[in-house]
């Protein structure tokens, strides 16, 4: 790259560093074959960000894995992929391989998973290294400290020696970016880069592939479900939907002006902070309340050390027909106190009342008795069913549990149920596995409206789900609430999801409450910073407003005194730094507009 | 097999199935639905060694009661196991390419039909193999249940006296054992060899165990009030089941091998009843002046054992497709 008064989108002459044209993939199942991706084109120029959005099953995963030549053996591939230059669909297992780091790296999505637990990071950074002939020994130990520093790392020297689960979450994506970073791929592919973690490191795992592309010039190939992402992270946008490419353009036109159908629906599901306004908070009814806790303490034993203290002085409560939104980041205990209300978990000290009754106390027969008048829905759609019952089995096992009508009332409760959840009728004799994730949740929504209770616990009810399938289990969640008039611990890490639904929040923080109070009031005009520093760092959907959002938030952060999230380059390795077009760097937008 | 070995690998691979999102080419597959068992049905009967070793299986069962029948019901076979005769042409077998003569398997020394003596001993390993396969399934789930879902002293209980058996020798232990209710008949042997073999069942049921009931399922029974029995009988078990029929038809397979050894060792089955194990071991020295009178209860302790060990085999690849040996 010679150009340096470059003011167009096309860094590179020869254009892009990954490209896949007419690329087409097939999967010989059991059951015959699943077109998985049916014919796209799609391209990445360095230093330019490209999204891939689409929902689960859309072959967006599929596609990006086709490029590393990874897909598994019963998939035919037809079309062309290359990368660097170079075409994948003709390359030998050692070209493969060698191709694999050198030209293109991988995020994943879930760092844990990624690292290697019984390996220090040392090695498997320094294998990277070895692998691919860019540095040995002592050397390779030199330019692996360097590369943790550059992503963020802290005192790499000493941490480089360490295993993965001494760093936290976010540190760990730092890891794998450094490895990904470790043989100067020209592109870069991140799959849910940022799913599995909260959304402050979120933020900050952002920034960093934002530097990324600015300071290295490196081309990434950025897959998300998540619009906020794509309108903090994109210059351009590709929306799949089963197998297809149904829209493409830069983040503004797809974002702003969306022209297909699917990415008007997309995006329309996405929830939006601050959208619902102000709401009347709800009468509060004489009587006991649905859930009262205590100064509750959860403690963990652990063998050896001293228990750990998951919730400590815990105070809340839910009224009949409130919905109140626990957030938190996760390690927060937000799902420790659901599962405590629930009399899953023993509490240390404090009081948990459900319905005016203290459970921490109680005997087998009256907990029975009393658990007939709560109910539950779990995060993960994929467990919360058990595989062996049909869904209708399913729906009665809490009436037979308690022994409530004959076989006749309890097969016309299900259809009433069945009818309430919005599924079909028929959908009582098929077994979970038959079921999309959305209509699981939605099975366990009607198991646990089944005995009409006066207390729901909904611990991260929709975060497994695709955003247009949330937004329509939502809805009718809330529709639910106001037929049965339930009272609703709702648990969430979505604030946005929270803002839509409860009429009072209360946030957590290392098991201890950081502010609670009316929802409005709270989401609206935060007065702990710990509420603020959450806010901010929940993306928005709109390229412009999410820009904004970044620059207060970066503000912010300086005022309360923290460091820059980006790429760290110590002014000795310019050599790292290939030439860049234009000072653009930092909040700047090249694509687009 | 390993053609159909690679075959059911390949169908495992972690793809989704047509039901999760992705269209799927050919219609009629597309809104057909299947239970957990007609799936396991449709991998297990697509496996050629398993198929063959379930008709091999049949055919000795239904071979070995039909010939000689069953107690005071008479079989198509016209002699008896225990009654002698005169020894004709020096016990050799009748049996040709197409007919069976007189004595298809041979006589032996006091001029027995050896035929029947060794549908006899097929009887009577049979029984004793199902026997020791169904109970040792039972006590093993049963302690492996409790252990996993109650934790606490109940599994450390459990578990310790499962170490114990573990580390007794096996044979020994049935020896002594089976010299005892040996006597008292082949159910009772059956028994005793169940209360031997039950451990490994019931840490393999254990482990599961452990990881189902983390699974929110479980959980939200529990937050619904269902009590612990239930739980385990209706959520937990029924989600084991695959394990626990692969490592039955295994039980089963060993424990043929395993009476086998007990009877050959003098330990098992007491005269005047015959299993295969007590054939092979009375008629050991004639090996080489009579080698039918060991061959053919030989093949059919190894026909046996293999059929049930490839229905094992079929079995575990229907269960659970993923586990392809080279996926």
């Amino acid at each position: 790259m010679t150009t340096t008064d470059n003011t167009t989108d096309q860094p590179l002459e020869g254009g892009a560093v990954l490209s896949f044209s007419d690329l087409d993939v097939k999967f010989n199942t059991e059951f015959g074959r699943v077109h998985a991706v049916k014919g796209i084109s799609l391209e990445v120029k360095p230093g330019e960000v490209l999204a891939l959005v689409g929902e689960s099953g859309s072959g967006k995963s599929v596609t990006s894995t086709s490029a590393l030549g990874l897909l598994p053996r019963n998939a035919t591939v037809n079309g062309k992929i290359n990368v660097a230059g170079k075409s994948v669909d003709t390359m030998s297992d050692r070209a493969l391989r060698k191709m694999r780091g050198d030209d293109v790296a991988m995020v994943f999505q879930e760092p844990m998973t990624a690292l290697n637990p019984v390996l220090t990071v040392r090695t498997q950074m320094v294998e990277a290294l070895e692998l691919h002939g860019k540095a040995y020994g002592t050397d390779a130990d030199a330019k692996a400290i360097e590369l943790l520093r550059m992503v963020g790392i802290p005192d790499p020297e000493r941490r480089l020696f360490q295993y993965p689960h001494e760093f936290s979450g976010g540190q760990r994506q730092r890891i794998v970016i450094a490895m990904a970073l470790s043989c100067d791929p020209t592109v870069i592919i991140a799959d849910e880069p940022t799913t599995a973690l909260d959304v402050t490191v979120q933020a900050e795992i952002l920034d960093l592939l934002r530097s990324l592309k600015d300071e290295l010039n490196t081309g990434i190939l950025l897959i998300t479900h998540s619009m906020g992402v794509v309108a903090d992270m994109a210059d351009r946008v590709a929306v799949m939907y089963k197998g297809d490419l149904v829209e493409q353009g830069s983040v503004h036109e797809v974002l702003m002006q969306p022209k297909h159908d699917y990415t008007k629906r997309l995006l329309d599901a996405v929830p939006r902070l601050g959208s619902r306004g102000e709401t009347p908070p709800v009468a509060q009814t004489e009587g006991a309340k649905a859930l009262e806790v205590n100064d509750l303490v959860v403690e963990f034993h652990r063998a050896g050390k001293t228990p750990f203290r998951a919730v400590d002085g815990v105070s809340l409560s839910v009224s009949r027909g409130e919905i109140v939104g626990l957030v938190g980041e996760s390690g927060s205990g937000k799902s420790t106190i659901a599962r405590t209300a629930l009399g899953l978990i023993p509490a240390a000290s404090g009081e948990v009342a459900i319905l005016g009754e203290d459970i921490t106390q109680m005997k087998r027969k009256p907990l029975k008795a009393l658990r007939k008048r709560v109910g539950v829905v779990f995060q993960d759609p994929a467990s919360s069913l058990n595989p062996r019952l049909p869904v209708g089995d399913c729906i009665a096992e809490p009436m037979e549990v308690h022994k409530i009508g004959d076989k006749k009332s309890r097969r016309d409760k299900v259809a009433e149920l069945l009818d309430a959840v919005e599924l079909p009728r028929s959908m009582a004799n098929r077994y979970p596995h038959e079921l999309s994730g959305g209509q699981r949740q939605r099975v366990s929504i009607a198991r646990a409206l089944s005995l009409d209770p006066e207390l729901l616990v909904a611990d991260e009810p929709t975060s497994a789900l695709d955003v247009s399938v949330q937004a329509s289990v939502l809805k009718m969640f809330t529709a639910l609430q106001e037929e049965y008039n339930f009272g609703c611990l709702f648990v969430s890490h979505d604030l946005a999801v929270v803002d839509l639904l409860a009429d009072r929040v209360v946030v957590l923080k290392d098991g201890k409450v950081v502010e609670q109070g009316d929802r409005s009031q709270v989401l609206a005009n935060p007065q702990e910073e710990y509420t603020k520093r959450l806010l901010m760092a929940a993306p928005v959907p709109d390229p412009d407003e999410q820009r904004k959002r970044r620059e207060d938030r970066h503000r912010f952060l300086e005022e309360v005194g923290e460091s820059e999230h980006g790429l760290h380059i110590s002014p000795e390795a310019p050599s790292r730094k290939r030439s860049v077009p234009g000072p653009d760097s930092g909040a700047g937008m090249p694509g687009g507009v | 097999m390993s053609e159909q070995n690679r075959d059911s690998a390949m169908q495992g691979s972690p793809e989704p199935l047509p039901h999760a999102g992705a269209e799927v080419d050919d219609p009629k597959f597309a809104d057909k639905s299947y239970s957990q068992g007609q799936l396991v049905r449709r991998r297990f009967f697509r496996h050629k060694g398993a198929l063959a070793g379930l008709g091999v299986l049949l055919f000795i069962a239904v071979l070995a009661f039909s010939s000689i029948g069953i107690g005071p019901i008479p079989g198509w076979w016209d002699k008896d196991f225990s009654t002698t005769g005169t020894v004709v042409n020096g016990g050799k077998p009748t049996m040709g390419w197409f007919h069976l003569g007189e004595h298809p398997f041979g006589q032996d020394t006091t001029g027995r039909d050896y035929f029947a003596m060794v549908m006899r001993g097929t009887q009577i390993s049979l029984v004793i193999a199902f026997t020791v396969g169904i109970v040792s399934t039972m006590i093993g789930t049963l302690i492996g249940a409790i252990a996993g879902y109650f934790r606490g002293w109940a599994e450390s209980l459990l578990m310790r006296v499962t170490d114990l058996f573990i580390i007794i020798p096996l044979l020994v232990f049935a020896a002594v054992l089976g010299r005892i209710a040996g006597d008292s008949g082949i159910f009772a042997l059956g028994l005793v060899l169940a209360a031997v073999t039950w451990t490994g069942l019931a840490r393999l049921v254990r482990g599961e165990v452990l990881s189902l009931r983390e699974r929110e399922f479980v959980s939200a029974a529990q937050a619904i009030g269902t009590g612990h029995w239930r739980i385990i009988m209706r959520h937990i078990l029924p989600n084991t089941i695959g394990v626990i029929i692969v490592a039955t038809t295994f039980a089963i397979a060993s424990a043929i091998l395993l009476e086998t050894s007990l009877s050959y060792l003098g330990f098992g089955v007491q005269p005047p009843d015959i299993s295969l194990g007590s054939l092979i071991s009375d008629y050991q020295t004639a090996f080489t002046s009579r080698p039918w009178l060991f061959w053919f209860p030989g093949i059919f302790i190894l026909a046996i054992a293999l059929s049930v060990n490839f229905i094992g085999d079929g079995l575990r690849d229907a269960f659970d497709p993923r586990q392809g040996k080279d996926g």
